[in-house]
């Protein structure tokens, strides 16, 4: 059994097919990079794994889970902007990561202390801790999204979703970025679905390179039929595939 | 150069504020002259000393019949209406604002209401609340409220659904209910918004309080203006002008030097 299945999912807004029949099943630790053309459905496609939307028909399961009506803790995510709180300190993000799971919001006295703790331990892994007190307005694009990753991941969040998160970066600092992720990812052996337009960095990052695409095209009537995954990449092992084939399959290598 | 991109200088620039202030305090002053040199019994125009002698006697000297400052028990009075309407107007806008912005179903049920009751004008509602709620207190603080609260919540509901949709997502991914979103994303982020509401609304809030005192009271700074309109004693009115003028200017800058002590994060973005 697959830890994240999606089943013959549709979605549609009125009369606009947008995506059909997408079939798709991720094992758990798997980071899994969605391309495609602009359009072509694929952070509709995440908008559905995160539940901000849900399918027009088909399901969506995490660990064997019913279909969800609303983003809930089980779903991270990191947008491309406006992913953190403005209001709130760097160290206070993190903790929210925590707190907002309570009633009201709020951790009081040893729990806020065990909560701040976490925070600065993560603060250091996430290389922020010289900017604890300050407010995100005052950070560089790169120190935001990296306080977005660390805020998201302080939630224990089943699987991680990355909407385009390096897309408003720099070059140098998506590069830095990459490392940051492979090197979180390895700590954590978090189950990952990120949205890009970089098909390098997709490939890069990526186990499985899942591209989005219109097989089925009507030039009177664009809307009718929608997008689905078209090519399912093996991009492991640096996207060279069946380099260590012969670990797998050993009777392999006696022919 | 064109005219966009002359700037004074810092010296200029004080000068150039204070001029407007000047030339109104001296074409008054040369008015008063030439009418009280026609006239000296002419009451329209006091000469500017006159205002000062008055100013001193009615901030000082109590009144012989009461025994009390009047000017002090009339801003006594005004400022508590004043403050407690637009106390709750705060209170009521934030509320509702909220729950506009951030639930569909308050969203479909109140927005419309809200925005047909802020074109009805307040002052054309003052006689139902005199017949309402009496010619005490009450009636005075409803109006600041049904005057300005319209507004305020039109404008906050508006801020609350310009918060970034992915805020919100992302606080549900940390598994904020709907009462912690409202408490701790949407109205840390509207409260600076709320404060720059009231030091607008402060304006009309003032219009509605003097409009109230001077239909129907027995103290507070708009019925003394009104009292001795009767007798021209423009040196008492315009004693009080300048108050309330002074009195607003105060409180406007209280809430700015507020708004920027506690908020900031909004500092840090510009």
């Amino acid at each position: 059994m697959s830890f994240v299945s999606v089943r013959n999912v549709w979605q549609r807004y009125g009369d606009r097919s947008i995506l059909e029949r997408v079939n798709v099943s991720v094992d758990e630790g798997e980071f899994i990079s969605i391309v495609g053309a602009s359009g072509c459905g694929k952070s509709t496609f995440l908008r559905m794994l995160l539940a901000e939307e849900r399918p027009f028909k088909g399901e969506i399961s995490i660990d064997g889970g019913e279909t969800a009506v609303e983003p809930n803790r089980e779903r991270g995510v990191v947008f491309q902007r406006y992913s953190v709180f403005p209001h709130l300190t760097v160290r206070n993000n993190l903790i929210a990561g925590e707190s907002f799971a309570n009633p009201l919001g709020r951790l009081r006295g040893v729990a806020r202390k065990e909560a701040a703790d976490r925070a600065d331990r993560m603060l250091e892994r996430i290389g922020l801790n010289h900017v604890a007190d300050q407010y995100p307005a005052a950070l560089s694009g790169g120190m935001q999204q990296r306080l977005a990753i660390g805020q998201a991941m302080t939630a224990k969040p089943r699987i991680l979703l990355l909407d385009e998160p390096f897309g408003a970066l720099d070059p140098g600092t998506r590069v830095q970025m990459h490392d940051f992720l492979m090197e979180l990812r390895v700590e954590t052996n978090m189950t990952v679905f990120m949205v890009t337009h970089d098909l390098q960095e997709g490939f890069k990052l990526g186990d499985r390179v899942l591209v989005f695409d219109k097989p089925r095209w009507d030039p009177q009537d664009p809307g009718l039929f929608g997008a689905t995954i078209t090519y399912d990449f093996d991009a492991s092992n640096d996207g060279v595939p069946f380099q260590d084939i012969l670990d797998q399959y050993p009777s392999l290598a006696a022919g | 150069m064109r005219l966009i991109n002359h700037i004074p200088g810092r010296p200029g620039a004080v000068i150039l504020a204070a001029l407007p202030f000047v030339a109104l305090v001296v074409a008054y002053t040369v008015a008063s002259d030439l009418r009280l040199e026609a006239n000296p019994q002419d009451k329209l125009l006091p000469a500017p000393g006159t205002i000062l002698e008055t100013a001193q006697r009615l901030f000082t000297e109590p009144d012989k019949r009461s025994k009390e400052i009047l000017l002090w028990n009339d801003t006594l009075a005004s400022l508590a209406r004043l403050l407690g309407g637009v106390g709750i107007s705060a209170l009521l806008s934030l509320v509702l604002g909220l729950a506009i912005g951030l639930m569909p179903y308050a969203r479909s049920a109140l927005s419309s209401f809200i925005a047909v009751l802020s074109m009805v004008p307040p002052l054309a509602l003052l006689p139902i609340l005199f017949i309402m709620f009496g010619l005490g207190e009450v009636s005075k603080v409803v109006l600041i409220v049904i005057g300005i609260t319209p507004f305020m919540t039109r404008d906050l509901a508006q801020r609350v659904m310009e918060i970034p949709k992915e805020q919100i997502v992302k606080a549900q991914t940390l598994g904020a209910s709907s009462s912690v979103i409202a408490l701790r994303v949407a109205l840390p982020q509207i409260l600076p918004r709320l404060i720059s509401n009231v030091r607008l609304s402060l304006g009309s809030a003032w219009l509605f309080l003097i409009a109230a005192e001077a239909v129907a009271s027995n103290v507070g700074l708009g019925y003394r203006i009104f009292l001795v309109r009767r007798y021209l004693a423009m040196d008492v009115i315009l004693t009080y002008v300048i108050w309330i003028t002074l009195l607003a200017f105060i409180i406007d800058w209280l809430l700015k030097t507020l708004s920027r002590r506690s908020f900031p994060w909004m500092e840090a973005g510009l």
